[in-house]
């Protein structure tokens, strides 16, 4: 009984956009670099790296929108050092992409403890607040949870309409979904597919960069080591389940979220009769169901995983 | 010469390098407006690498190509659409999980455009279908269309930018007879438009059909060039190979028992819709049965069901009479079936590894290749030295990676763990493709052989003049159904073509079945 | 100018691309320590001195590099099939598990039983934590890259639930730990008066026995067809899901004994920061020494070596380890690039 309460409540449903919103960021990242070929398992480091330099751009007296730029740049930035090695140099891309994890992560708790030498307790900064959207936040229930925000999840999902309209109608979009079919057909129309699926790389990471920031300067107020936590692989695991489309990798981004602030909330109510790790394992094994479901049927980009080499026989 | 149109196109003196091998040699040709030009030659003369440097996917190491009069950028793809050149590929450059619509649009607006305009493309696209015959639905997903529907978006795509310089790589490799014909009208069309059209073959009777300049290649140099007037089989066919060739012949023979039979089996798609629809088949040891059809109609199906990689979904199926129907790749091995498979790069070789690794692949489960676990890399070795000698496989030690043996060589690889098995049946789908003559003539001996040797043969191929050659009798294939085998000495390559789209032949074998 | 692939690649560049990225790798790092406000020479003095310096000093090297040798060879026989197994870490945790579990009182042998029976229990264990994503890959698609990793966390919170749970030890004095393993379970010290024991020993053996198997058995020339072009060893008759069955029990078998020496060697207990991500530390290991399992023994000392010299670095001087974990991976990133450009050559036009 009191479990369904909890879907009337307006706590839960904020709690679920919130948690929501850096995984709707990774996953419409990930789904951008795998649409044009490329699997990026950096998503993890990069989000790391994106929450470490945007909370220590506030912290260093930086704006807040400043800070999601910084976040920005440098996902772009390792997302392009990733293209160097996968689609220049055509080399695998799970171990690439795993070693940008490792460097990412690395480099930022080396980073952060460079410049915050002798910290025991993390420093915290003033993150985002609330900002509620006139009239819309007066709407029972789904007001409060879905525009009382801050601006980062708000602009989260804008994103998502702005990547289905980019990939579904406009010619990059189109250029960038054909070339994770078959590059040749790219490149025997004039398009560099190196450099497109490049471009495509940077921007998904730049957006795997703000998933990261998201946590340090809307959800938290710092910076803690092992935050992302995983959220980078359940956003592999949710274009998966998305099949690659950006309207669905909202849907399982909200469902996944739902199913994590349930389970907070179930956790509270029923006290120690199960251990809190075993709740903490269902996002876990939530994400491995999800893949179970549906990799079976699921239609991979045909060109995903599969090296572009120019001008080779 | 007098009287020409002006030149459209001036290639001067290319020479592309790989490695060692000099894929093309100091190359020239002219093309004038309206005109088409055959370019012909052997699997691996060049004519593909040259046009790969016409089209930019290849940099040229000498020499320099003019369009009109100017000079074309060397390298880019973007740069020879730009000068109006297009493309159609031997293997098509299309998307399958898009639209016609997508596939053709694809690169002809501004990349940072915010908007797509589908519906101007699409009146454009529907009017050039209609000057040159080249119907198809534009919002049809490629996936679902058929070869020559392909090759009809993949010239629309061309013309849809407004080429003036059509490139057409082995058009002709995967159409019908008569499908064929319809591209040559289309071609026609174009040409009387002033466009130009490069027309690699090497096909002759289909040359002497459309061409109005011919260019010889062979072994990367340019053998011969003359206008239509001047040609003749005999004078081309010289040119290409150079000194003559004596293919082999089918010597008459009688078929023994049967070694492999279906009977009425449904297998490949789903158990509801199957590909492969009660199909009844006998090969019989001692003959050569061709398997003829338009790519997509169900032969790969038949070809893994022999092969042992899908088993039937109804009817029986048998190999010397024993039943067949829960068949695996190393069960067929055993039970005397040798496999030679559509795509030697992606099923017939692993080329990371070495030639030895290659040639022990379907026998390292067995002795004397292993005892108990251990790989007995002595015997295995020698085992490898003999098989290579012994089939003429050139270009590298026991040890070196397959990667580095060329197309013929990795063929006559094959043929070695083949045919060292004796097999009872064989399986050879399109066992020469992408192969010279010399190694063509090769293959269909080493089946000639095994023909005589008391094997069955299934051959699977496009060509159908392979197929007129090497079969005792000829089996079409359309929509997954098999028609009753015909003779070869008793019907005409137009006759074939009108089964393959099933315009005849099929209600008897319906009826059969 | 442009690349041009070399028809064949000299065996010296072969050679020399490791040790080249490594360098490269260091003096990239050298950039960070100066960023630190250190002199990179001494740093890098400190750092050599801390790994190889002292007899101390090299044996504990060797104590790290004992789990890497493990978890290195479980990727190099996982990667070769191009089996995906990210989950190193995982899987050693779970033979961490098993050896608490049967290794602490449970049963009890003669040593020379009881330590293989630890090894193959925690094989076993390790085996079938990976056995799941490689069915679940051959049967079902589902990428075995994503639920490796994904096991990696239920692993570890399943740990720290019997932690600070069930199998705490009551004489800890409140810290979370398992009980201590059984004296005849126990990995015996190599050397005197050094940390350094017999698992070292297991770990080189292992690693023999990998090179041995992918060389000169069936399962290993499989494992190999498999991983290059998996159509045609299907084609050509090879039993494709016991091979993948068979890597996933060998490849998390092997990562599993990283566990064993960690709990029944380094610590005598299970705690649940037995690895420093000797996991994921495994697949830099395994791609420096390019898959091959002998390659692997000197990755591997090359790896702790830098770990601990970072350690005894950062007491030194004000420069974070986390330098360890940098140069691994820009190390890693590196190799794979300087193999890859070994391939090619620079040609003019």
């Amino acid at each position: 009984m009191e479990i369904f309460d909890l879907f009337l409540t307006v706590g839960f449903w904020a709690a679920t956009i919130r948690m929501a919103t850096p995984l709707i960021f990774g996953t419409l990242g990930e789904l951008i670099c795998e649409r044009a070929g490329v699997l990026n398992l950096g998503i993890e480091g990069i989000m790391t790296l994106g929450a470490m330099t945007a909370w220590m751009t506030v912290y260093q007296g930086g704006d807040l929108w400043t800070a999601v730029l910084v976040a920005a740049m440098f996902g772009a930035l390792f997302g392009f050092l990733h293209c160097l090695f996968a689609v220049y140099m055509g080399l695998s891309q799970h171990v690439s992409g795993i070693g940008i994890t490792l460097l990412a992560t690395s480099l930022s708790y080396f980073s952060f403890r460079m410049l915050l030498p002798g910290v025991t307790t993390p420093p915290k900064i003033v993150p985002f607040e609330n900002l509620p959207i006139p009239v819309l936040v007066d709407i029972p229930v789904l007001g409060p949870a879905l525009f009382n925000q801050t601006p980062l999840t708000y602009l989260a999902f804008i994103l998502v309409g702005v990547v289905t309209y980019g990939l579904y109608r406009t010619p990059i979009g189109l250029a960038v979904r054909m070339v994770g079919e078959n590059p040749m057909a790219v490149e025997s129309q004039g398009i560099n597919v190196l450099r497109l699926r490049t471009g495509a790389v940077v921007v998904g990471s730049a957006l795997m960069g703000i998933g990261g920031a998201f946590l340090t300067i809307s959800v938290f107020d710092a910076f803690y080591f092992d935050m992302i936590n995983g959220r980078g692989w359940i956003c592999v695991a949710l274009v998966i389940f998305a099949s690659w489309r950006p309207g669905k990798a909202l849907l399982g981004a909200l469902l996944f979220a739902s199913f994590d602030a349930l389970q907070i909330r179930v956790q509270q109510m029923s006290g120690t009769f199960i251990p809190y790790q075993f709740y903490l394992m269902m996002p876990y094994l939530l994400s491995i169901a999800a893949l179970v479901i549906m990799s079976r049927k699921a239609a991979y980009p045909k060109a995903l995983l599969v090296p572009f080499r120019r001008g080779e026989r | 010469m007098s009287g020409q149109t002006p030149l459209a196109l001036q290639i001067s003196a290319i020479t592309k390098r790989f490695g060692s091998l000099t894929a093309n040699d100091g190359i020239s040709l002219d093309l004038h407006e309206g005109q088409i030009l055959a370019l012909l030659g052997e699997n691996g003369a060049g004519k593909t690498t040259l046009m790969s440097v016409l089209f930019g996917h290849y940099v040229a190491d000498e020499g320099s190509i003019k369009v009109k009069d100017t000079l074309l950028e060397a390298g880019s793809p973007a740069a020879s659409l730009e000068a109006g050149i297009g493309m159609v590929h031997q293997h098509f450059t299309l998307a399958e999980n898009l639209s016609v619509l997508d596939n053709i649009m694809l690169g002809t607006e501004r990349l940072t455009a915010v908007r797509r305009d589908t519906s101007k493309a699409k009146r454009k696209i529907a009017k050039l279908a209609g000057a040159f015959g080249l119907a198809v639905d534009p919002n049809a997903s490629v996936g679902s269309l058929t070869v020559g529907e392909r090759q009809r978006v993949e010239i629309l795509k061309a013309l849809y930018r407004d080429v003036r310089i059509l490139i057409l790589d082995e058009p002709t490799a995967v159409l019908t007879p008569q499908e064929a014909d319809n591209l040559f009208d289309t071609l026609r069309k174009m040409t009387a438009e002033g466009l130009s059209i490069i027309f690699i073959s090497h096909k002759l009777h289909e040359v002497l059909a459309i061409a109005d300049e011919i260019a010889v290649l062979r072994h990367g140099k340019k053998v011969a060039a003359f206008p239509i007037e001047e040609a003749s089989r005999e004078k081309i066919a010289e040119a290409m190979v150079g000194e003559p060739v004596d293919p082999p012949v089918r010597q008459p023979g009688e078929p023994g028992a049967t070694v492999l039979r279906l009977n009425n089996v449904d297998a490949g798609g789903t158990v509801d819709r199957p590909t492969l629809k009660s199909a009844s088949f006998t090969l019989s040891g001692g003959e050569i049965v061709g398997l003829a059809g338009v790519s997509g109609n169900g032969q790969s199906v038949l070809a893994d069901l022999v092969s042992g990689l899908i088993n039937p979904h109804s009817g029986e199926m048998s190999l010397l009479d024993n039943p067949a129907n829960a068949l695996t790749p190393a069960t067929a091995v055993r039970a005397g079936v040798g496999r030679i498979p559509e795509d030697r790069h992606a099923t017939g070789v692993i080329d990371e590894m070495s030639i030895r690794e290659n040639l022990a692949l379907e026998s390292i489960r067995r002795p004397p290749a292993s005892r108990a676990g251990w790989v007995n890399w002595k015997t295995i070795n020698e085992r490898a030295r003999t098989l290579m000698s012994r089939y003429d496989v050139r270009g590298g030690e026991i040890g070196t990676t397959v990667r580095r043996l060329s197309g013929g060589n990795m063929q006559k690889l094959i043929l070695a763990r083949v045919l060292e098995a004796s097999p009872h049946v064989i399986l050879a789908n399109q066992p020469t493709r992408g192969l010279d003559i010399g190694a063509t003539a090769y293959v269909h001996q080493q089946l000639f052989n095994a023909r005589a040797r008391g094997a069955g043969v299934l051959v699977i191929s496009e060509d159908l003049d392979e197929l007129m050659t090497l079969s005792d009798r000829i089996v079409v294939m359309f929509h997954g159904l098999l028609s009753l085998p015909i003779s070869p000495e008793n019907v005409t390559q137009q006759e074939i073509g009108l089964m393959m789209s099933g315009q005849s032949g099929f209600g008897e074998a319906v009826d059969a079945a | 100018m442009r690349l041009e692939a070399r028809e064949h690649v000299p065996l010296w560049m072969t050679a020399l691309a490791p040790p080249i990225a490594v360098a490269v790798s260091f003096l990239f790092c050298a950039i960070l320590i100066l960023w630190a406000g250190a002199s990179p020479l001494s740093a890098y003095g400190d750092l050599i001195a801390g790994a190889l310096g002292s007899r101390f000093a090299i044996t504990e090297t060797l104590v790290r590099a004992t789990p890497l040798i493990f978890t290195g060879l479980a990727v190099a026989v996982a990667f070769r099939a191009k089996l995906w197994n990210i989950g190193g870490e995982g899987q050693l945790y779970a033979g961490a598990l098993m050896v608490t579990w049967v290794g602490t009182g449970a049963v009890d042998l003669p040593p020379i039983l009881m330590i293989p029976f630890l090894f193959l229990s925690a094989a076993a264990a390790g085996g079938l934590l990976l056995l799941g994503p490689a069915l679940m890959k051959t049967y079902l698609k589902a990428d075995e890259v994503v639920t490796t990793l994904l096991l990696n966390f239920v692993v570890l919170l399943l740990v720290n639930y019997l932690l600070f749970g069930p199998w705490k030890d009551p004489m800890a004095m409140g810290w979370p730990q398992g009980a201590a393993i059984i004296d005849n379970g126990l990995l015996e010290g190599l050397v005197p008066k050094a940390r350094v024991h017999m698992g070292l020993i297991y770990a080189l053996c292992a690693a023999v026995l990998v090179f041995i198997m992918m060389r000169f058995t069936i399962w290993g020339f499989e494992i190999r067809a498999v991983g290059h072009n998996a159509e045609a060893a299907r084609f050509a008759g090879m039993p494709m899901t016991w091979t993948t069955v068979r890597t996933a029990l060998i490849s998390g078998g092997l990562a599993a004994c990283a566990g064993v020496t960690e709990v029944a060697g380094t610590k005598g207990y299970l705690t649940a920061d037995i690895s420093p991500g000797f996991g994921y530390t495994g697949i830099a290991v395994a791609m420096l020494a390019g898959l091959n399992p002998l390659g692997v023994i000197v990755s591997a000392i090359f790896i702790a070596a830098i770990y601990n010299g970072a350690d005894a670095m950062s007491r030194s001087i004000d420069v974070s380890n986390y330098i360890a974990d940098v140069i691994t991976a820009t190390s890693l990133l590196l190799v794979l690039a300087a193999v890859a450009l070994s391939r090619y050559r620079l040609k003019r036009g």
